[in-house]
């Protein structure tokens, strides 16, 4: 990779900090939210020359689309929807990393028949995991909020049991990935029970902690990115990603601690709720 | 990957957190919407993945395929999660 490319990646990355920075004050939080549209920009044009995207047509076609539907719905999206938004966007975002990894997995195991590296394996395995949960959630959350299903929490008996049931056969498809790669089977197996984890997250937390729950699953979208970046060997992933992973976090706990709620109260929602 | 560029990777993740740690540690509660928002719209930075994982001839792999949906659903969160914090950030100027 050449070097002007890793400083436009270093660049966007100082932009995301800026920005971010920018945007804890009423009055600066415009112009962060834009320098930090500039980093994403710098960041977009130079993997692009990097990969000479101008000759392959389907990725600028699908630039495009992509444009078209976000700004369409981000224009036409009333005020009082934008937490709906935010979530939607966000499990866009968590599958886009999930895809990514996918992409990447397909492309060594099927393609290119070469084995991978057990840094690598894991970082599939993790994109796999937190971008697929981060997708399925989110969308409930959209649901949730958007009023399809409803908002009050959804439990049932042995709610919990099954989630760690589900998560220790993620962990053992997983072993089993590390140790034998080539198998699709296993790769099935572990996007299933992301995206079912998701869902099962989410829906026994109730509608009024929702912006909480969109506030973890976009710090969950941010880690996901990082464990992309570990992929792809790629910095600017990892920064980003991690930032937002971070940052995310913090933000969610004041977010707590301004509607006078625990965080581990409304991530086991079923308690919490039975509790009041 | 050697074990030198992983260690260099580590470092930089773990920076990273610390920052992001630090970064918002006052925010009035005025601006969570727009920064979970603005935050969002960050960790599209997977669209940098996205285009990396199209960058390949044909359209008979299934990476292929999953790199391209990768990209229009990271195009959606950059270029949507930009705009509505931009529209949400408008509207405070106003207030």
């Amino acid at each position: 990779m050449s070097i002007a490319i890793e400083l436009a990646y270093l660049i966007a990355s100082i932009l995301f900090v800026l920005g971010m920075k920018m945007m804890n004050k009423t009055k600066s939080a415009r112009q962060g939210n834009r320098l930090s549209a500039l980093g994403m920009f710098i960041a977009i044009l130079a993997t692009m020359l990097q990969i000479d995207a101008i000759s392959l047509v389907e990725i600028l076609a699908c630039i495009v689309l992509g444009s078209a539907i976000g700004l369409y719905y981000a224009n036409k999206v009333e005020m009082t929807k934008m937490p709906e938004m935010v979530a939607i966007f966000n499990g866009f975002g968590g599958l886009a990393s999930f895809s990514v990894a996918l992409s990447d997995y397909f492309l060594r195991t099927e393609v290119n028949m070469q084995s991978i590296e057990l840094v690598t394996v894991i970082s599939i395995i993790v994109s796999v995991f937190i971008g697929g949960l981060t997708f399925t959630g989110s969308l409930i959350a959209y649901l949730k909020l958007n009023g399809n299903i409803s908002g009050s929490p959804i439990t049932f008996k042995g709610q919990h049991a099954i989630n760690l049931v589900l998560f220790l056969g993620f962990l053992t498809a997983a072993v089993f990935t590390v140790v034998d790669q080539t198998d699709p089977m296993l790769i099935i197996i572990l996007i299933v029970i992301a995206l079912i984890l998701g869902v099962l997250t989410v829906i026994p937390i109730g509608g009024a902690d929702m912006p909480v729950v969109i506030s973890l699953l976009n710090s969950y979208s941010g880690m996901a990115a990082c464990a992309t970046g570990f992929i792809l060997n790629n910095n600017v992933l990892i920064v980003a990603g991690s930032l937002v992973g971070a940052s995310g976090i913090i933000l969610t706990q004041i977010m707590c601690k301004a509607m006078n709620r625990s965080l581990i109260n409304v991530l086991l929602g079923g308690f919490g709720q039975t509790v009041n | 990957m050697s074990s030198e560029a992983l260690i260099i990777l580590i470092y930089i993740l773990v920076l990273a957190s610390f920052l992001g740690f630090e970064l918002i540690a006052k925010v009035p509660p005025t601006l969570h919407t727009p920064l979970m928002s603005g935050s969002n719209a960050i960790s599209g930075i997977t669209i940098v993945g996205a285009l990396l994982a199209c960058n390949e001839m044909g359209y008979t792999t299934i990476s292929k395929w999953m790199g391209m949906v990768a990209l229009v659903l990271a195009t959606i969160n950059v270029v949507g999660g930009y705009t509505v914090t931009d529209r949400m950030l408008k509207m405070f100027k106003k207030r």
